[in-house]
């Protein structure tokens, strides 16, 4: 554990660069299924890739004020903020990134801070629907944290700890060490909170393609754009592996985080679909009922 | 008091609101040398994202490019619902004085480099509009043209057509209109407001 700073940030480099291929491919892959089940044949799965180095290709670029800068950049800070404090593989000293120095709280605030830096941003852009997307995002994710934080809660009780490594380490051995079969019940509420934070189907009311037109980003363009696209790949990534490390039981090799992040995405996939959009007044009673009851019962068998 | 539609209404904003609009003179940006702009073009043709906007009778044509039988994703093609993130402007027929001006003000707030598609004889001579006292005849008076598909209607296959040729003109850097539409601004201005008649909106809107 007494690797050299510079080694370290160069190891961590090395580990966001690879998140972020796989984030983005990621992306494609889903876009390829999708045109597939459709009868389409679809973009290739490189197709994030291009559409970045294009939006970063943009000649020209417009400014609304200070915090339209910073909007993308906290919200990449967030994203990568996310994964630099998750361990993504297990003993692996270039995948365990600063895991050492933080602990699931940072995490956690990490995931909402990209998203305030971005309503910060989208605020000052000064479009009508911006300001729509923001107060959606904002309350849906208000919502959905409840039952996040308090599953969060329920396994920091189970394991007696805060740190993500530990976690790991207390699941390895068997597929039946794993979070989602000791813990089966907080499982199920995160995963219904990871429907919200992907923000695919029942609950796309934040982004709504065809209602507003694409909400908070509406004035984004160039750069900016193309900052969040990158970071849409990071962010993506790194709550996938996070999920995989509290309740899948980690990954031990490069090829067990793939088919462990991928397997996860596609639960939401999957329920996105399958299902039509939520309004922001239904997916918030929708979280505040159904998988906030299930985190609390499981928080109360694990002190009984 | 009678409301003066030919003043911006941007004209008594306090200086810190001023920033939603940008009223200052476009300046043309140069492509870049060597392989660095071939890779770029080479990403613009293959990442175009079509700006939303039917401005004519065409637009119908455009849906069915999204679906599985015409499927433009396949292309890296795909429909984007704000001017700020798109980079291809499809005309879609005959352009009405009414909708020009929307059309003048969504081209300007697409950032360089911008491309557009034209659809139909309409865009090209006004077709069967050609004496219609609310229709204009040539689109490219007004803002310049890429690429037209000729047609009335145009089919899908014919648009995709269309931008495939679009592509190509990328990829040879052939495309450069954003740039002499600055160079001929003064132009292209004068012809917008000989026909705009209620012109209350920054002569350059970015």
């Amino acid at each position: 554990m007494d690797t050299p700073l510079v080694l370290k940030i160069l190891y961590s480099l090395i580990s966001l660069a690879v998140i972020t291929i796989w984030g983005l491919s990621l992306g494609g892959i889903v876009r390829k299924i999708y045109a597939r089940v459709q009868g389409r044949i679809g973009p290739p799965f490189w197709q994030p890739f291009i559409d970045i180095i294009k939006t970063y290709g943009k000649r020209t670029a417009v400014t609304h004020g200070i915090m339209f800068f910073l909007g993308p950049v906290f919200r990449i800070a967030g994203g990568i903020g996310t994964y630099l404090f998750i361990p993504a593989i297990l003993g692996s000293t270039i995948f365990s990134n600063f895991s050492v120095s933080g602990d699931v709280l940072l995490v956690m605030y990490f995931i909402f801070f990209g998203q305030l830096g971005m309503a910060l941003g989208a605020g000052e852009s000064g479009h009508p629907y911006s300001a729509i997307g923001v107060a959606r995002g904002l309350a849906q994710m208000t919502a959905f944290e409840v039952p996040f934080a308090l599953s969060i809660i329920a396994i920091v009780i189970q394991y007696h700890t805060l740190n993500i490594t530990t976690i790991v380490l207390a699941q390895q051995g068997s597929i039946l060490n794993w979070t989602l079969f000791t813990n089966p019940l907080a499982t199920i509420a995160a995963l219904i909170a990871l429907l919200g934070m992907n923000m695919h189907n029942p609950f796309s009311v934040v982004l709504a393609p065809q209602e507003i037109p694409i909400g908070p980003p509406t004035e984004f363009h160039g750069s900016y754009l193309a900052l969040m696209q990158t970071n849409r790949g990071i962010f993506n990534a790194a709550k996938l592996v996070l999920y995989m490390n509290l309740f899948f039981g980690g990954a031990t090799n490069i090829f067990a985080l793939i088919i462990k992040t991928f397997s996860i995405y596609m639960i939401s996939v999957v329920v996105g679909v399958s299902f039509p959009r939520f309004r922001t007044d239904q997916s918030i009673k929708f979280f505040l009922f159904v998988p906030t009851l299930i985190a609390l019962l499981a928080i109360i068998i694990l002190v009984l | 008091m009678k409301k003066d539609n030919r003043l911006l209404p941007n004209k008594d904003m306090p200086d810190f609101e001023r920033d939603y609009f940008c009223d200052a003179h476009p300046e043309t940006v140069k492509p870049l040398k060597g392989f660095i702009e071939k890779f770029l073009n080479w990403a613009r043709a293959n990442s175009l994202w079509i700006l939303g906007f039917g401005t004519g009778c065409g637009a119908i044509e455009l849906r069915p490019l999204m679906t599985a039988r015409f499927d433009m994703f396949r292309y890296g093609m795909a429909p984007r619902p704000t001017p700020r993130q798109s980079c291809v402007f499809v005309i879609g027929g005959y352009a009405s004085i009414k909708t020009l001006k929307r059309i003048v003000r969504s081209y300007e707030q697409i950032q360089a480099p911008k491309f557009v598609l034209a659809l139909g004889s309409c865009t090209i001579n006004g077709g069967m509009y050609f004496d219609s006292y609310n229709t204009i005849n040539r689109i490219d008076h007004y803002i310049p043209v890429d690429a037209y598909v000729t047609g009335c209607m145009p089919r899908p296959e014919a648009i995709i057509a269309g931008l495939r040729k679009l592509q190509e003109l990328i990829k040879q850097g052939k495309a450069e209109k954003a740039n002499e539409y600055i160079e001929n601004f003064e132009w292209y201005k004068a012809n917008q407001k000989k026909v705009i008649k209620d012109w209350n909106m920054p002569d350059y809107n970015w």
